[in-house]
């Protein structure tokens, strides 16, 4: 099974790299682009007998280490 | 007293706190691999700056599981004094021994540079020797300074007067420009609620002596030597005190 953690910063607090992104992007010509939250992403192999077991213990994984829930979120996707 | 620091993969001002307790304080000062599990019987633990698991997922977020830390947490809920210096501050954040997080400077700059920090409460291991109020001269050198926790959490901090060390100018004035990365109020450093706990991002380790162009980071380690003898005293009061009772209740 394969989890993968998409984290990013809440929408309370401000991402100063995304906001540089987007400027840099604006600077391309790239006016549409209205807003940029940059993130992490991690795919995590995972032993698992169902995706419910995956999903769990991926969650698992991103309240203790992967993500901080002072300043982050995440949202898990599994396949298989 | 006795010093431990504790020393992470990738900690670089182990040796500069450890030089400045052993040499500067004549202390006795011991550095600790991430990896043991006793602190050898220390006064005070410093968690020194550095980048700390190179700052990997984030500062301070892999260090939080070391083997010590289990150990720093213990000495911390006793009542030990601890104290996290730029890496070591983003450690106890991480560790949930300070609230709040680290964001990236707002400029996105890594700062690298001398600049006030103001005393704002003198109350902690760390700041006992301070005058209230006292302008700091220090070096700061770090990217992911920009302290953030909830409104109501720095509402709290502030209410509590857990806020330690604030950025200010060098007339002491707490300035937009005097904020070198987007702190919430200007915060550089905080304390835990019961204030044994320090973290700040500020390297006092390296302002302790005129040679390398500040020696104000000496009143935080003055600090914790004034602690150690007022503490000394008062248990030796309370044990002298609880004697007569003791042995008359034998």
């Amino acid at each position: 099974m394969q989890a993968r953690v998409f984290v990013t910063l809440k929408p309370s607090v401000f991402d100063p790299q995304g906001t540089t992104v987007a400027e840099a992007l604006h600077t391309l010509g790239y006016e549409t682009v209205r807003d940029v939250r940059q993130g992490k992403y991690f795919e995590l192999e995972i032993d698992a007998a169902n995706a419910d077991e995956a999903r769990r213990l991926a969650s698992e994984a991103a309240d203790r280490l992967l993500s901080n829930p002072v300043i982050e979120s995440y949202r898990i996707e599994v396949t298989s | 007293m006795k010093f431990a620091i504790v020393v992470f993969p990738g900690s670089n001002c182990d040796h500069d706190t450890y030089h400045v307790a052993k040499d500067v304080l004549g202390q006795e000062a011991e550095l600790i691999w991430h990896k043991d599990r006793s602190l050898n019987r220390a006064d005070v633990v410093i968690l020194p700056g550095g980048f700390a698991h190179g700052d990997y997922l984030r500062t301070g977020a892999i260090a939080r599981f070391s083997p010590i830390m289990h150990e720093v947490s213990k000495f911390a809920a006793a009542g030990g004094p601890v104290l996290g210096i730029c890496n070591g501050f983003q450690v106890l954040l991480e560790a949930g021994l300070l609230p709040g997080a680290m964001l990236r400077n707002r400029s996105l700059k890594f700062r690298c540079e001398f600049l006030h920090v103001k005393v704002e409460q003198t109350d902690t291991p760390f700041t006992l020797a301070c005058r209230p109020g006292q302008n700091l001269r220090m070096p700061i050198a770090h990217g992911d300074g920009n302290y953030y926790a909830e409104p109501d959490v720095v509402a709290r901090l502030e209410r509590n007067r857990q806020v330690i060390f604030r950025y200010v100018s060098a007339a002491g004035e707490v300035t937009d420009e005097s904020n070198p990365n987007g702190s919430a109020n200007n915060i550089a450093g905080i304390c835990n609620e019961t204030r044994n706990v320090v973290g700040l991002m500020p390297h006092p380790e390296r302002a302790c002596e005129l040679a390398v162009g500040s020696a104000d980071g000496l009143s935080v380690f003055k600090s914790i030597l004034k602690w150690g003898r007022e503490s000394f005293v008062e248990d030796t009061l309370t044990t002298m005190t609880a004697e007569p009772s003791t042995v008359l209740n034998k």
